[in-house]
């Protein structure tokens, strides 16, 4: 198949860059691994910080690929990737091949797999989840405990598997900490009787309206932010687990029991992300997600000329940011293909 | 029964056993006060403070212990403020400290029957 | 609690084990303490399954007491060390056989201090031969003799005439397992399942028909702490450590304790007696205490040998309740008879007997 640009990914990023660069009358193919596009998103329940369904992010997204110049392809396994003196020729496990002049790799992140955190007992605990996890639980109306209960204490863990050294992720997933908020808040509208604890090392609300969730958490629902690394999780003889933390603004170790513990689990660059980057020489940074040409005014630039980034597989980034992202890719390979 | 005395004694536990204290303090507190659910213990109040600067008071540190029911050194230092209203003006948060601290003392003499 | 779970952790953390020709160096609390585990160790290592195990009498402590409690700094305990590898290197072993949990962290820092810092190796060699005029090399493979009866678990079981099971009531046995912490929390890769979750002791414990007890306090060091410990005026916050574990797994009514560390068994046996005194708590059902035994004891339990030709009756807490429930006979009256059947005295305080 022939192209102008082949966009590498239908997630949030993939979707709205592909969905663009069709309005702008290029010809697009958009290939997803997946046999559902919408990335992550289709698993998130609602949004920060408004708490507007993830739903209509995905409708908005739904309404982009319908267009003629946009060809897209689902369950494609991309086997090879390389560029020639002509453009780029990418080609699928199905045999598959595919051609453009300009490629946006927009495949994404994954999240943080919590059974790396031994201590947490992720996966041996009943009642440790994380919080895609706990998105799923709000969706399907279930927030009952293994042992059939709802749960009366919950916990909520942020930075696990982000600046961590034992996880080998030193950076900020950024989202973590206005997603504990925002999960915390939906537990007390779902359990208006439990009590919610956030154990943080730092409570980091970057972006618009995050300070001033914060601040309705603690205000309207009452939701108890101790400050202190969970340095491990147990279980008790009643099956509940029990928690070790320092609270360090009161300078003494503190002693918890909880019914269910959820793990704020980090970003990390996809699985998708480093076999196409192998595949066409993509350099990564240090954090392991993509090295962009220019922090400030190339963000969306790879090192290969005609290789373009939309997305979280450079950073860790809310919805908002992916989506301005994704757009600055379409004026970037709009340049590039009127050289 | 006579207990042995090796030359030691077994050391109790510090950790703050959160379900086992007594938070009736805090909880008078937020009732009255809302606000007081906004503290996020940055020590503005206590910087400031007129007491803190030459006794061990420390109204954050009162705070947290009042929020986690270690009651103890509250009752014996929530006397020490002066009352002089730095704190509140202080605050980022906009907590009423000034009221925490009288609401403080109503919630002990109810509770404790202890004029502090 | 979900095992697949574990399982996949355990499935990151396997550790290289030698099969044979070991050179065992001692430990010096458990041959004071618990006298029947090493010996145990050496007989069915040599005489049940076969193996070759090598001792140089004049090997020493390897000073990890002594260097943990500041007394003996670091240059001196990696020539101490290097004279072991010396001693291995002149009777031709590769592989290490170490007996005490201590030595065992020691042996894995030092090889990972020479490993990151070359110099120090080099003063190492150095130092041995200004001292001793020998040389070493550092041994292809160590292992802690827990890991080795973790490896040859089906063979002993293969061999099992007493099953970790209650006799009474079919049910398996319900086993604490409590890992000394120089074993893996240092160094997560050189113990087999990790640190968080281990695998060395529990494997040992199920393969042999037992059940594993997972109390909220199973990670929590026993407090032995060295200098704490060794100062008696500082005992008291060093026992409390193990109080503190007591009283978390009391709930769970534990059958024994089984520990790989020297000092970690001396605690958990000796301070049941120790607390009885002082407070008149005891940690097992009935007013009873609970026995305590190193996995070489248990390993010598299971394959059906005399319980004082093992040396449990010179552990503080006294095991009768164990053998019982395990089905297997004894007679008290020998206990603390010699080899030829001389009565020696009979210790007084004696708990659960």
């Amino acid at each position: 198949m022939n192209s102008d640009v082949i966009v590498v990914g239908a997630g949030v990023a993939g979707m709205e860059t592909a969905g663009r660069l069709a309005e702008a009358g290029l010809k697009v193919i958009l290939l997803e691994k997946n046999e559902v596009t919408g990335g992550h998103v289709t698993n998130w329940y609602h949004l920060f910080p408004d708490r507007r369904p993830g739903s209509e992010v995905l409708q908005y997204l739904e309404s982009l690929k319908v267009n003629g110049n946009l060809d897209l392809l689902k369950g494609i396994n991309l086997e090879d990737a390389r560029k020639d003196k002509n453009g780029f020729i990418l080609r699928s496990s199905d045999g598959d091949i595919f051609y453009s002049k300009a490629v946006v790799v927009a495949t994404g992140f994954d999240l943080f797999k919590s059974e790396r955190k031994e201590e947490y007992g992720y996966g041996i605990y009943d009642n440790v989840i994380t919080s895609a996890d706990l998105e799923r639980k709000f969706r399907e109306g279930d927030l009952r405990t293994t042992g059939g209960k709802l749960p009366e204490r919950i916990g909520m863990v942020h930075c696990v598997g982000s600046r961590d050294e034992k996880s080998g992720n030193l950076y900020c997933s950024k989202l973590c900490c206005v997603t504990a908020v925002k999960q915390a808040i939906e537990i007390k509208e779902h359990l208006p009787e439990s009590r919610v604890f956030c154990f943080y090392m730092d409570i980091r609300m970057a972006g618009a309206m995050y300070e001033e969730l914060y601040m309705e958490a603690q205000e309207k629902y009452g939701i108890s932010f101790i400050r202190g690394k969970v340095s491990e999780a147990g279980e008790s003889i009643d099956n509940s687990l029990i928690i070790k933390v320092e609270d360090t603004l009161a300078g003494r170790p503190l002693k918890m029991e909880l019914d269910m513990l959820v793990l704020m689990a980090g970003m990390e660059i996809s699985r998708g992300s480093q076999s196409i980057g192998s595949m066409l020489g993509l350099e990564t940074g240090e954090n392991r997600f993509f090295r962009v040409r220019d922090y400030h005014i190339g963000s969306n630039l790879s090192n290969i000329d005609g290789v373009f980034y939309a997305g979280s597989c450079t950073a860790p980034m809310n919805i908002t940011d992916t989506i301005s992202h994704a757009r600055a890719a379409v004026t970037e390979v709009i340049g590039y293909l009127k050289q | 029964m006579q207990m042995a005395d090796f030359g030691f004694t077994l050391s109790k536990g510090r950790q703050i056993d959160y379900e086992a204290n007594d938070k009736r303090i805090a909880e008078y507190i937020y009732s009255r006060e809302p606000s007081f659910r906004l503290c996020i213990e940055c020590g503005g109040c206590t910087a400031t403070c007129t007491t803190g600067n030459f006794t061990e008071f420390s109204l954050r540190e009162l705070h947290i212990l009042m929020k986690r029911g270690e009651n103890a050194k509250v009752r014996q230092n929530i006397r020490k403020c002066m009352l002089c209203g730095k704190c509140t003006l202080v605050c980022p948060r906009g907590v009423n400290t000034r009221n925490i601290v009288f609401l403080a003392k109503e919630a002990f003499q109810m509770f404790d029957n202890h004029a502090v | 609690m979900k095992q697949e779970g574990k399982k996949k952790i355990w499935a990151d953390y396997q550790k290289e084990i030698a099969d044979d020709h070991f050179f065992y160096v001692r430990s010096c609390i458990r041959q004071s303490f618990f006298p029947g585990s090493e010996q145990f160790f050496l007989h069915m290592m040599r005489n049940i399954l076969g193996k070759d195990v090598f001792e140089n009498p004049s090997h020493t402590t390897c000073t990890g007491i002594g260097y943990h409690s500041d007394i003996v700094p670091s240059q001196t305990i990696m020539t101490v060390v290097a004279r072991h590898f010396a001693l291995m290197k002149e009777a031709g072993y590769k592989n290490i056989a170490i007996s005490c949990v201590t030595s065992f962290g020691i042996y894995t820092e030092i090889l990972e201090t020479w490993k990151h810092i070359p110099e120090e190796l080099e003063k190492t060699r150095e130092y041995l031969f200004k001292a001793t005029g020998r040389e070493f090399d550092i041994p292809e493979n160590m292992a802690h003799t827990s890991d080795i009866i973790y490896k040859f678990r089906d063979e002993i079981a293969a061999r099992a005439k007493n099953r970790l099971v209650n006799k009474k009531t079919g049910e398996p046995l319900k086993i604490v397992e409590h890992i000394g912490c120089h074993y893996a929390k240092m160094f997560p890769k050189s113990g087999v399942g990790g640190a968080e979750f281990p695998r060395v002791l529990s494997g040992m414990a199920e393969t042999w028909g037992g059940q594993v007890i997972d109390y909220p306090e199973r990670r929590h060091c026993c407090g032995f702490g060295f200098r704490q410990y060794l100062v008696q005026a500082n005992r008291g916050y060093s026992v409390s450590n193990t109080a503190k574990k007591f009283a978390s797994m009391q709930p769970y009514e534990p059958d024994v304790v089984i520990t790989n560390c020297p000092g970690c068994n001396m605690f958990m046996d000796r301070w049941q007696y120790t607390i009885k005194e002082m407070e008149g708590t005891t940690y097992g059902i009935n007013g009873e205490s609970i026995p305590v035994l190193t996995y070489e004891e248990l390993a010598g339990l299971v394959l059906g040998y005399n319980p004082w030709d093992l040396g449990l009756q010179y552990h503080m807490v006294q095991s009768e309740p164990l053998l019982d429930k395990l089905g297997i006979e004894y007679d008290s009256s020998d206990k603390f008879k010699t080899g030829d059947g001389r009565q020696m005295p009979v210790p007084k305080n004696l708990i659960n007997a």
